[in-house]
């Protein structure tokens, strides 16, 4: 479980209302979810996500147990996102889609190249590496399936 | 021994258990995905669906034709699956499993993130999204990493000008909006024997504006009364020695009016700092107070007088709004004024039946108030139903007098 991606930095405590708003759920389209995302909370961050790396405060996804939150992500272009910590509910469903995850705390300027590597454990910016609190052996196997939709069809 | 967490879920704070699920619950909003992550998933079948339940309660009515398709498609599928489905206007999911379903000492997930309300009856309860839900569809179980938990001491007499949410929101200002993440809150304490199970449920209700996975009382005679009145039959908990991560006491005498100020659930203040301030629309309901005992408070405080502003009261379940018109708590409510709406989550999501404009405040019985939630441009403020009843009077943010 590699990944790299530009640094968009977000504050703390981002919830899944601004993620994404309550009147584009009600829809099957992934496609809205990613054109609207962030849309009340800052209209020029949608398209920077595309090959990037969230650095966010802690509390990432708090609020609503909305799943298209983390599906809005993912289809908008976002290769992972790191926080000091997460919402639960939030992150129970990116790891379940398939978008990793990275418990630790970083700091970067925008645009900085963020690496990471989720089996061995590290996050790299600036040529400086942090430690990851590590994820489940469970949260591995279904980030490597590519998702709990992929992880119970190749298990049944 | 141990934490209710640690009991009910059988290993010790930190593991990762795999555990039956004993309730399951998905409403119209999260169903829609857990359906179509359930077919993905490749298999026809539903693990035990006398386990599982489909409440419509966000958007009821449905609001528009893209919608009603939705909705539509599931409660077809809802019909014909032997689960047990609950149509528009039976009630909030989490108000429809606190009507004599959920027992203490079950394990329960419901696809919403408020599903730690039922944490109240001493059962392990809390949320997850579609596509955890879809896989306890199939196997009839979930992982956990045992909490740790997190001790609330209530102790003392609440006064008659607050009640169970000021409770709520003194706790939540306390720990902040992710203090209680990853863990479990007890509330425990001689003060909670003069709490009744509708106050229990807003404080469990909003375990998870910190972040907490569940909140807990231990199930006592309170709770056996209530269940009893239900034709449900269920063992008080007997507390045990155990650990917490961390502890906190609320003397509920120092407990007053609050509102919780926007965008934030823990930004708290007294209501008598913020009185004057103009509000467009009092809104009273939701999974956090819109029970009988809500509307019947509302009701003898607006009695005989008229609401100065528009006030949507929406009760939060059927058998809510049958018990308000049969005792007249109902036609006080409409004399004075009120607009009333389908039992179910209103305009707290910011779908329908209430949605804010630019530029206006709402004061809200709700549980969260974050930017735009009600609308884009309009401001949340959360408090009671007393001091929503007051607010509501006066057309500006007003403390409640002692009823």
């Amino acid at each position: 479980m590699r990944g790299a991606g530009h640094a968009v930095n977000l504050g703390v405590d981002i919830d899944t209302d601004v993620i994404i708003a309550g009147r584009y759920l009600r829809t099957k389209d992934r496609s809205i979810w990613a054109a609207h995302v962030f849309e009340d909370f800052d209209p020029a961050l949608a398209p920077r996500l595309s090959g990037a790396v969230i650095v966010a405060g802690r509390n990432f996804g708090c609020g609503s147990s909305r799943e298209q939150a983390a599906i809005a992500l993912k289809e908008a272009g976002v290769v992972a996102v790191v926080a000091p910590s997460f919402a639960r509910i939030f992150f129970r469903n990116a790891i379940n889609i398939g978008l990793p995850l990275i418990e630790a705390d970083l700091s970067c300027r925008d645009d900085t190249i963020v690496r990471f590597d989720l089996e061995s454990g590290w996050v790299e910016t600036g040529g400086k590496r942090s430690p990851v609190r590590p994820l489940s052996p469970r949260m591995l196997d279904i980030l490597r399936a590519g998702g709990l939709v992929e992880y119970w069809k190749v298990k049944r | 021994m141990g934490t209710l967490s640690e009991r009910i879920l059988g290993a010790p704070a930190g593991e990762y258990v795999d555990r039956k699920v004993d309730r399951a619950y998905v409403h119209d909003g999260t169903g829609v995905l857990t359906l179509e992550a359930w077919k993905n998933m490749g298999s026809k079948g539903l693990c035990d669906p006398s386990r599982l339940s489909v409440i419509f309660d966000h958007i009821v009515p449905a609001n528009n034709s893209t919608t009603a398709t939705l909705q539509h498609e599931l409660r077809e599928f809802a019909k014909s699956s032997f689960l047990h489905f609950s149509d528009i206007g039976e009630g909030i999911c989490h108000q429809c499993m606190s009507e004599g379903v959920v027992l203490p000492g079950e394990v329960v997930v419901g696809a919403d993130s408020h599903s730690c309300t039922t944490g109240a009856f001493g059962a392990f309860a809390t949320g997850v999204g579609a596509t955890d839900m879809a896989a306890i569809w199939l196997t009839g179980e979930t992982w956990f990493r045992v909490p740790e938990s997190i001790g609330i001491h209530l102790d003392g007499n609440l006064s008659d000008a607050a009640e169970a949410k000021d409770i709520a929101l003194t706790y939540v200002s306390r720990l902040g909006m992710d203090g209680g993440t990853y863990k479990s809150l007890e509330f425990t304490g001689d003060g909670i024997r003069r709490l009744r199970m509708d106050d229990r449920l807003v404080i469990c209700n909003l375990a998870v504006e910190t972040g907490a996975k569940a909140g807990m009382f231990y199930a006592d005679s309170i709770t056996t009364d209530y269940l009893a009145r239900y034709g449900q039959s269920a063992e008080p908990q007997v507390q045990e020695p155990c650990s917490y991560v961390q502890e906190m006491a609320i003397d509920l005498a120092d407990v007053v009016p609050l509102v919780a100020v926007p965008p934030r659930v823990d930004t708290v203040k007294p209501v008598r700092d913020l009185a004057g301030l103009p509000v467009d629309q009092v809104f009273v309901g939701t999974c956090t107070n819109g029970r009988y005992s809500d509307l019947a408070r509302f009701a003898r405080a607006v009695k005989g007088n008229r609401v100065a502003i528009r006030t949507i009261v929406i009760p939060a379940s059927r058998h809510v709004l049958r018990e308000a018109a049969k005792t007249g708590v109902l036609t006080d409510i409409i004399e004075a004024g009120c607009t009333i709406g389908t039992p179910g989550c209103g305009p707290c999501l910011g779908a329908h039946m209430g949605v804010l404009g630019e530029g206006e405040v709402c004061l809200s019985t709700a549980n969260r108030n974050f930017k735009n939630r009600m609308g884009t441009g309009g401001e949340i403020y959360i408090a009671s139903v007393a001091t929503a009843a007051a607010t509501a009077l006066e057309g500006e943010i007003t403390e409640p007098g002692v009823p």
